[in-house]
């Protein structure tokens, strides 16, 4: 089984975010940059079904600028196998990049996408639901455990009110939550042996696929800040406080 | 052209996230439409009419529909999309599973959790948990949309008399098939429609200890969550979870407990009306947003909090 896996390349998610004094995006000069945390945990459960014997040849793929070329190499130290980078200096929203990874799967012929339910800089939780719509595949989103058996699966998905387990067939798209399992830290020989690895370089054009900006973007601001309000000393102090001044208890 | 609401249900009652989604679509255009989707659910489709200012229901009752799977629901969104403007859905876990698939299929972008209308192709949402807002302008024809519920008042199940309209189901695409699911059924308040909220962090220590947050939250009609340091842990099931990739909430009052308040946490309760936290540890990032704090330790704090909350009641 083939596993594709689309890792994509974002601020770091401890790092305090800052919008730009202009309001056209936030500062990402001299920010630390990291994988996507959702796309850590599809990436290692790729690794884990190769380490089963499910899963015989692992592709990870990012789309973005030359440095997304970091993030594939992160990816293969943790255990893919190689690389696709689609270079471009656009941003692509999530219908292009869901509409660059149907060619991709159309030439590579993958039976299974594993990939982050959301990236912690847009927060759309998209791309996933959008790649499946296009190629017909059934989708399991929010997964928080996943059972390979032969050419179908399992899969639990994390829902408002608790868990929902759907079957499906391969192939499918899975998109990953927090609890699916706990990425595993590359090894220092491992990220020697990731830069032998091979990385295949495309750019959109390639793909015949135009990068349309469909959502423009007029003004990024901060969010209104809450002042910190004040330390009481006493429960008593707090409830009276709750009870008598806010009325909300 | 009018809106249509994708109506989140569970096959016996229209959920709140829907109210707050036909006030959005109030907000967009005079004239809206909503849809079911289920089975056997004919008691939702009575409850959508009475929405006031809802003008047409239309409702497919088939098994197909009756697990809200993205693939059954997709087609049929599709199929009445022609009349419409605008399609939204709550962005609950409902909506943000379905709404992306029918945008795609309609080869239009999809818009996440917005929290305001500036106008019909201009909305405000947040991005990078909330760390910033985006406004941003839509060039697509159709904008499909999910709406964050806790930026938009409930629409009252009355005063309404929409025109109940039935429709046929789509073909089954028979590509996910419902196994089953464990859903967690409690007696109190539902996260996002709660007007206290009462949360426990890793700071509870275990799943046992958050029978003293329960005792409290029953004493104030209040819904329990907590943080995702207490689900990983296994204190609790995973729809407690306030954040960034969990819900995100609203209420009157937040307390939250042995909580450090990382910005993924705030980014799910950040805009409570009140917010009170409990913590050993004064220099937790949970106070600069905490209206009232108390420095101390949790165990001692909650039998106190309790004792002094029943003083108030009776
Ligand atoms: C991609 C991503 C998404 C995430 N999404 C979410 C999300 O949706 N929601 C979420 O909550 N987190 C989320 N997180 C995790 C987040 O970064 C924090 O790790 C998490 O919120 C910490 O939980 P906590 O505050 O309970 O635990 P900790 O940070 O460990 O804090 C525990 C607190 O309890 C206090 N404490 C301990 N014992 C006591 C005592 N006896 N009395 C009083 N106080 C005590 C401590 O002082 C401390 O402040 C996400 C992280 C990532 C990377």
């Amino acid at each position: 089984m083939k596993i594709l896996v689309p890792v994509k390349r974002v601020i770091d998610y401890n790092v305090k975010v800052k919008v730009k004094s202009d309001n056209t995006g936030v500062d990402l000069e001299n920010v630390k940059m990291a994988m996507n945390p959702f796309d850590e945990i599809a990436v290692e459960e790729a690794v884990r079904l190769k380490e089963k014997k499910v899963c015989d040849e692992i592709t990870a793929i990012s789309i973005g600028s030359s440095k997304s070329e970091e993030t594939l190499r992160t990816a293969l130290a943790v255990g893919a196998d190689k690389g696709i980078l689609v270079e471009t200096q656009e941003e692509a929203q999530p219908l292009e990049v869901a509409k660059i990874l149907m060619e991709i799967i159309n030439k590579n012929k993958p039976d299974l996408v594993l990939m982050g339910k959301q990236a912690i800089d847009d927060d759309s939780n998209q791309t996933g639901q959008m790649l499946s719509a296009l190629l017909n595949w059934p989708q399991g989103t929010f997964a928080s455990k996943l059972e390979v058996k032969g050419k179908s699966l399992n899969v639990t998905r994390e829902i408002d009110g608790g868990l929902e387990t759907l079957n499906m067939d391969l192939p499918a798209i899975i998109t990953t939550d927090l609890r699916l399992n706990e990425p595993r830290y590359a090894s220092l020989p491992n990220i020697m042996k990731a830069k032998q690895k091979p990385i295949e370089k495309i750019t959109p054009k390639d793909l015949n696929i135009e990068i349309k900006q469909r959502l423009k973007t007029l003004k990024v601001t901060e969010p209104d800040k809450k002042e910190a309000g004040i330390k009481v000393d006493s429960v008593e102090e707090l409830v009276s406080k709750l009870h008598n001044e806010e009325k909300v208890i | 052209m009018s809106v249509l609401v994708i109506i989140e249900h569970d096959n016996q009652n229209i959920k709140n996230s829907s109210l707050n989604t036909i006030t959005a679509a109030k907000e967009i255009d005079n004239s809206v439409h909503a849809v079911v989707l289920g089975e056997n659910c004919s008691k939702v489709s009575e409850q959508v009419s009475k929405c006031d200012g809802i003008e047409e229901v239309f409702v497919a009752d088939d098994l197909i529909y009756k697990n809200h799977i993205a693939e059954n629901i997709s087609p049929k969104i599709v199929e009445l999309a022609d009349k419409y403007s605008h399609i939204l859905a709550p962005s609950s876990t409902f909506g943000k599973n379905i709404m992306p698939r029918v945008a795609a299929l309609l080869d239009v972008a999809q818009i996440s959790d917005i929290v305001s209308i500036e106008n019909k192709d201009t909305f405000v949402r947040p991005i990078y948990a909330g760390n910033a807002n985006l406004k941003l302008q839509s060039t697509d024809t159709k904008k499909i949309i999910t709406v964050r519920t806790t930026n938009f008042e409930a629409t009252k199940i009355n005063g309404g008399n929409g025109k109940i309209t039935k429709i046929e189901k789509n073909e089954d695409p028979n590509l996910s098939k419902f196994v089953k699911n464990e859903l967690n059924k409690s007696d109190r308040p539902e996260l996002t429609a709660a007007g206290i909220i009462i949360s426990g962090g890793r700071g509870m220590e275990s799943g046992k200890n958050f029978n003293l947050l329960e005792e409290i939250a029953d004493k104030l009609k209040a819904a329990v969550g907590a943080s995702r340091a207490a689900v990983d842990a296994g204190f609790v099931p995973n729809d407690y979870q306030v954040g960034q990739t969990g819900k995100v909430v609203a209420p009157e009052l937040y307390i939250a407990v042995g909580i450090s308040g990382a910005i993924q946490h705030l980014a799910g309760m950040k805009d409570s009306k009140i917010i009170v936290a409990i913590n050993k540890d004064e220099e937790a990032p949970i106070f600069q947003i905490a209206d009232y704090g108390i420095v101390g330790d949790l165990f001692k704090i909650l039998p106190e909090l309790s004792k002094e909350i029943d003083k108030i009641n009776s």
